[in-house]
């Protein structure tokens, strides 16, 4: 399991999550199932929290938003491959909440944000067994230039 | 012919097709179809019982079916059907929970433990957790529940606290006698711990008050000692959809069991209706004030079961659901059974036939509080005394503790009632008294049931309260 990102999706991804601290963020991932195995992501969209209450502990998507995602992947010939959110203050690992409600397939992205700061960030998806199993993220061929 | 939208986690079990042509005239008719088709899909979309599954929702065009007509909603041969899964996760509550110093000393053993850690420390802080019965069973639970750090216990019982607890109810000091039971438990639970919150409900559970009192629980521990409470507790949790963490003893045996527990993968396990769909014949099965238990039992079932109770909550380990533990500390033999759903259960089999509480002493045919006799207070007494009105002392201690102290009372144990009904006169009123009124009450249920007597008192507080009355006069 690898897990690829486009520089521009992972710097969104990292300013989403720091504009929605302490708050969570949450989104979607897209892009190409390699031949390989690796899932290398080139596009996101970010959408609204919709959880009620308190998100600074949760995040839901809208059934409607969801399907705003599929649509947009079909439209560019890209696969909707995982779900991004953030933990404010807490270390980038699925909680019980994240493995109940998590979908097969998709990879689930998470972002440490640490006093408003970027901490780490980790995937994980479910194996058969229904547990998260984290995937090696990488950077793509792409090397983020230095000026 | 209708489209079916496939969301991406499911198109494993469609062959990667994203997008189905399916002939039916409805939802539900649609998802039929699918089903037939793809069995490995089915299970993503419907339970056990044919439902939708809850972390699914359907859109027919722009509108989900829950605002249409559920599974009856019409499909024409132009709409589309979108399975849309529910994506949410997140921290969860237990997370925003911190602890100061004094805590994090008090909890290192529990922290230092890999499997257990700060997490589980944080999530048992979060957790609401419901005791019925603060008892033989409860004692136990209760104390190591507010030791280990759980957040906030609710208590719940309408009994006081007797002499004959004290064998068993290590909760309870000699100070605590004839005080209710929730509020002693709470005074030793808050000097154990400060840490914790403790909410206390000095009240019979009823089918009137256990919604709105489980309500507020993650968690509920049944500590109970009697058939109705027990059903009543067990279906309250299935309609409210809480974990029962269940232990019950008799004598030397005792058992634990986790009931309504639902799996990290979905799946929900038995209730004590699986177990025992119908309770035994009133009388067939003693409780403990009748056919007695050995102290130390409750305190390893209560053990036990507390063990249970922090398991859920922190989801370390695997619970006891599923499974029944029985323990028989006569032979200190230990077996465990298999329980499995049965697809008649009553609330959660096939054809479900409860689906809000019952009258349970009804359906066990017992009742769960006893009768209550006629009381007569100490000053009462004192002034039946000083007028020189007629009337019968029993005293049914036990005769070491009669001649340790009496007050001039005709002396006929417990144990020997029955057979000496003949001695309690039938002419003028009979004051029966023991040590703290417990025992003295069931003397006289006995006699008004089996002998008809209908001139019995009972001394409130019993002895100990008349002394506590008279010794100020004797000493000043």
């Amino acid at each position: 399991m690898n897990l690829s990102f486009a520089p521009h999706v992972y710097e969104y991804l990292l300013a989403d999550a720091l504009q929605a601290f302490p708050e969570e963020c949450c989104g979607f991932l897209f892009g190409t199932l390699m031949a390989d195995g690796t899932r290398s992501l080139t596009d996101i969209l970010a959408v609204t929290n919709a959880k009620e209450g308190d998100r600074r502990r949760r995040f839901e998507i809208a059934p409607r938003d969801y399907l705003r995602a599929e649509r947009h992947a079909d439209e560019r010939g890209l696969t909707l491959l995982g779900i991004y959110h953030s933990h404010p203050n807490h270390p980038a690992i699925p909680s019980e909440h994240d493995r109940l409600a998590a979908q097969p397939f998709f990879s689930y992205v998470i972002v440490s944000v640490l006093d408003g700061r970027i901490g780490r960030v980790r995937s994980w998806r479910l194996n058969e067994a229904q547990q998260f199993e984290e995937e090696a993220i990488g950077h793509g061929q792409i090397t983020t230039p230095t000026l | 012919m209708a489209t079916v939208i496939i969301p991406t986690p499911l198109r494993k079990f469609t062959h990667n097709a994203s997008k189905l042509q399916v002939e039916a005239a409805t939802v539900g008719e649609a998802l039929q179809r699918l089903s037939a088709e793809y069995p490995e899909l089915k299970k993503h979309l419907l339970d056990e019982h044919g439902q939708i599954r809850t972390f699914v929702n359907l859109f027919v065009g722009e509108d989900d079916v829950r605002d249409l007509q559920w599974a009856d909603t019409p499909l024409s041969a132009e709409a589309t059907l979108s399975i849309v899964p529910a994506i949410a996760g997140g921290l969860g509550d237990w997370a925003k929970v911190t602890f100061s110093k004094e805590e994090l000393a008090r909890y290192h053993r529990h922290i230092i433990i890999p499997e257990f850690g700060l997490e589980a420390q944080q999530k048992l802080k979060a957790a609401r957790v419901l005791v019925v019965g603060s008892g033989g069973l409860g004692s136990p639970l209760l104390l190591y529940l507010a030791a280990a750090g759980v957040g906030t216990i609710g208590i719940v019982d309408f009994d006081r606290v007797d002499d004959s607890n004290l064998q068993r109810q290590v909760l309870f000091g000699v100070d605590a006698v004839g005080q209710p039971k929730v509020e002693a438990a709470r005074q030793r639970l808050e000097a154990l711990n400060p840490h914790i919150r403790i909410v206390t409900y000095n009240t019979q559970l009823h089918s009137g008050n256990a919604l709105d009192i489980l309500r507020d629980y993650d968690v509920v521990a049944d500590g109970t000692d009697n058939f109705p409470t027990r059903y009543l507790v067990n279906d309250a949790c299935v309609l409210l959809g809480k974990p029962n963490v269940y232990a019950s003893i008799f004598q030397f045996e005792g058992q634990v069991s986790v009931f309504n527990h639902r799996s990290p993968a979905g799946e929900l396990g038995p209730n004590y209706r699986d177990l025992y769909p119908t309770p035994p014949p009133p009388g067939l099965v003693p409780s403990c004030a009748e056919g007695g238990v050995l102290g130390v039992l409750p305190g390893i079932i209560g053990s036990l079961q507390a063990c249970e109770v922090i398991k859920v909550i922190t989801g370390v380990g695997e619970p006891l659901s599923g499974r029944l533990f029985l323990f028989d500390a006569l032979k200190f033999e230990a077996r465990v059974f298999r329980v499995k759903r049965r697809a008649d259960n009553p609330l959660t089999g096939e054809r479900p036939t409860i689906t809000q509480l019952i009258d349970y002493e009804q359906f066990c045919g017992v009742r769960v509080v006893e009768r209550p006799v006629r009381q007569i207070s100490v000053q009462e007494l004192l002034r039946w005394q000083a007028e020189g009105r007629t009337f019968q002392l029993v005293d049914v201690r036990e005769p070491h503790e009669y001649e340790a102290a009496n007050i001039g009372a005709e002396l006929i144990p417990l144990g020997t009632v029955a057979e000496n009904a003949h001695r309690f006169s039938r002419e003028c009123p009979v004051v029966v008294h023991c040590r703290s009124g417990a025992r003295s009450a069931k003397a006289i249920r006995e006699l008004e049931e089996r002998f008809g007597f209908d001139n019995l008192f009972n001394l409130e507080g019993g002895i100990l309260a008349y002394l506590e009355e008279v010794k100020p006069t004797l000493a000043g």
